[in-house]
């Protein structure tokens, strides 16, 4: 098999991938919401209700692409792109198996955080081409506290990155070969998992949306398949963190041999996806000033601390 | 931090705990005998409509859902020539069934009533007419009250002496 | 790779341009990011990995959104548009666009003598690298850039500090 067909092959693959798991992940979290508010959750459409994300989205094609006439049409029209396009583009550089990835970058853990920063506007400019005095607020505030949590969720990676001594994703899951960087760097864990869960804005960091303060807040203007590209990029954008989490604390492909590489990997990626959905059924949203707070007193001292003693337990 | 641990652990083993959904149509809803639902008329024992188009029924309603004009037939007993009640407006508040004197209009544990068209939703007498008593058994308005008519004259009810001839002076 | 570089440039380019001559706030900067992506691209093109990643995760990613987030706060109406589209009169643009057309000649010119840096054999800088040379050879630089974000967090700290609020004169603490 030739090297560009292997690459064209990956990359067909884990488009396909991403594109079963995000409607999956709907039916999935509206299952296990239900199931943990002892309820049953969709369960009409097809087996188990399987196919409830499908009706889902046969509703949402059909549904008239509205855009309101005081909005920004360009700007409007440009933000539910950025947000699948950054989702998407994040996947590139996981690696699911030895060798199977899309673009085994050098900076990959860089490439991460670039591609969540530029995430940010899809809130911004969504919220502000709306026009609308709640899309501007939720804008506002995703603005805010997704710049926020970028700055340690990038130190909070950092002691992983000293310890394999590489931005590269396949060699920072190679160095876990011994244990995984859960162990020696559960703080930088705790912080990054806390700072990814408010970089994707998911519940219970959903203050840029707030239901029930903003209406919605950034997309409350958008409708149809627009309104789609927001839902349908959050859901990857899960998948994404549980990926890179996976990939970047719980040893990526490694696990026992009676089971593939990719299996391991989907499977821890699987079980993170079920945490934080966990999460979001569970835990109240905090108000916006303890959000900013929490970050800026604990977790940006706490990551630098974990930083500090990672240095000093690497040079000793 | 350990409180939110606790909560996270808490709804996590709600996962296996017994569901509570009642699978609606498939699975029909025990109502208690006493749940306000859909209006009926009723009739008393002998088959007659218990109404005797008082008005109380639709005096009493909140919102004015109730519209009904009593007449008499030929033996003097009341009753309403025509009952309406417009189900979009009711709000099953049970007042109705409260003024009622006869026990004629009862609210019963049937709440399923949609309509794709809302005038539907008005129920006529022949609608809302049943051919039982209710939740009342054994009521006959006519029968016990004091007023005559045809076939039934003064002081021929139950529990009711014949009446006192006032202008007699025999004990 | 030659084709990407000579298309990302000419993007960066184009966009440049356009954020300068658009008249309303938000587009002019939507269209400066799409300029520093496309830079970051010919960063990436030149084997400057992370010079590219930096560019993308800082400018693109902070300081641009703190940029639109500052005007989205202003609510720039019609009426900053239209004073906007007074000020790009040729009049006022005309002489500075010929100045900076001189500036280009003259580094087209110095780069034609010169030959340009050597394009041929790009190296790739590995992210090990810069911090070597950031923490060596630019330890000074570093080291007041340090200085200079220390005084930043000092200030902010001093601005944003806020005195505590008497609830009643009876209940009054002393200031913290």
């Amino acid at each position: 098999m030739s090297e560009t067909l292997r690459l064209w092959l990956i990359v067909v693959g884990v488009i396909a991938l991403l594109l079963t798991i995000a409607p999956g992940l709907i039916w999935l979290e509206r299952r296990l919401l239900g199931w943990w508010q002892d309820r049953k959750g969709p369960n009409r459409v097809g087996p188990f209700g399987i196919f409830q994300p499908l009706a889902d989205a046969i509703k949402l094609i059909f549904k008239e692409d509205w855009i309101p006439p005081f909005a920004d049409k360009p700007v409007f029209i440009l933000a539910p792109a950025v947000v699948v396009f950054t989702a998407f583009m994040s996947y590139a550089i996981i690696p699911l198996a030895p060798g199977i990835v899309v673009a085994d970058l050098n900076i990959g853990v860089l490439f991460f955080l670039a591609m969540s920063s530029l995430g940010v506007y899809a809130i911004v400019l969504g919220g502000w081409s709306s026009n609308n005095k709640y899309s501007l607020l939720g804008a506002m505030r995703g603005a805010a506290q997704m710049i926020t949590y970028e700055v340690f969720m990038g130190i909070s990676l950092l002691g992983v990155v000293m310890m394999a001594g590489s931005f590269n994703l396949s060699e920072i899951v190679l160095a876990q070969q011994g244990m995984w960087n859960v162990v020696p760097q559960f703080v930088g864990f705790v912080v990054f998992f806390i700072a990814g869960v408010a970089e994707l804005h998911r519940l219970p960091f959903d203050i840029p949306e707030a239901e029930s303060e903003l209406i919605a807040g950034y997309h409350s203007e958008y409708s149809g398949m627009k309104f789609g590209m927001f839902f349908v990029g959050e859901y990857i954008g899960v998948t994404m963190l549980a990926g890179f989490t996976t990939t970047m604390f719980f040893g990526g492909w490694l696990g026992p041999s009676f089971l593939p590489g990719i299996a391991w990997f989907l499977l821890k990626t699987f079980a993170i996806i079920v945490f934080i959905i966990l999460l979001r059924g569970s835990l109240p949203r905090p108000r916006y000033d303890q959000l900013m707070g929490y970050g800026w007193k604990i977790l940006l001292p706490l990551s630098l601390i974990n930083l500090m003693v990672t240095g000093y337990f690497l040079l000793r | 931090m350990l409180s939110i641990l606790e909560s996270i652990w808490i709804v996590f083993i709600r996962l296996f705990s017994k569901k509570i959904t009642v699978e609606y149509p498939d699975e029909q809803f025990r109502l208690p005998p006493r749940y306000r639902g859909r209006i009926v008329l009723t009739r008393d024992p002998d088959g007659g409509e218990r109404c005797v188009g008082c008005y109380l029924c639709a005096v009493a309603c909140p919102v004015d859902c109730i519209a009904l004009q009593a007449t008499e037939d030929e033996n003097g007993r009341r009753y309403p020539e025509f009952f309406r009640i417009n189900f979009s407006r009711c709000i099953y508040c049970g007042f109705c069934e409260e003024a009622c004197p006869t026990y004629a209009i009862q609210l019963i544990p049937d709440f399923e009533m949609s309509e794709y068209l809302r005038s539907n939703m008005v129920y006529e007498k022949e609608d809302l007419l049943i051919d039982g008593e209710g939740k009342y058994h054994g009521y006959n308005y006519w029968r016990v009250s004091g007023m005559a008519i045809g076939g039934k004259d003064k002081g021929e009810s139950e529990r009711e002496d014949p009446p006192i001839d006032i202008k007699s002076l025999l004990p | 790779m030659e084709v990407a570089f000579y298309l990302s440039a000419l993007i960066a380019v184009a966009a440049t341009v356009l954020a300068i001559t658009r008249y309303h706030a938000v587009h002019a900067l939507l269209f400066l990011i799409v300029s520093l992506l496309a830079l970051a691209v010919v960063f990436f093109i030149m084997g400057a990995h992370f010079a590219a990643a930096l560019e993308v995760i800082i400018y693109a990613g902070a300081i641009m959104v703190l940029f639109i987030f500052a005007i989205m706060m202003l609510n720039l109406g019609k009426a900053t548009i239209e004073w906007e589209r007074q000020l790009l009169r040729p009049r006022v643009w005309v002489l500075p666009a010929l100045l900076t057309l001189v500036l280009a000649a003259e580094l087209i010119y110095l780069l034609a003598i010169r030959g340009g840096p050597e394009s041929s054999g790009i190296e790739l800088v590995r992210p090990a690298r810069v911090g070597a040379e950031l923490f060596g050879f630019y330890i000074l630089g570093v080291e007041m850039a340090a200085f200079l974000l220390m005084a930043g967090l000092v200030g902010a700290y001093h601005i944003g500090r806020r005195e505590k609020k008497v609830i009643h004169r009876y209940l009054k603490k002393e200031e913290v």
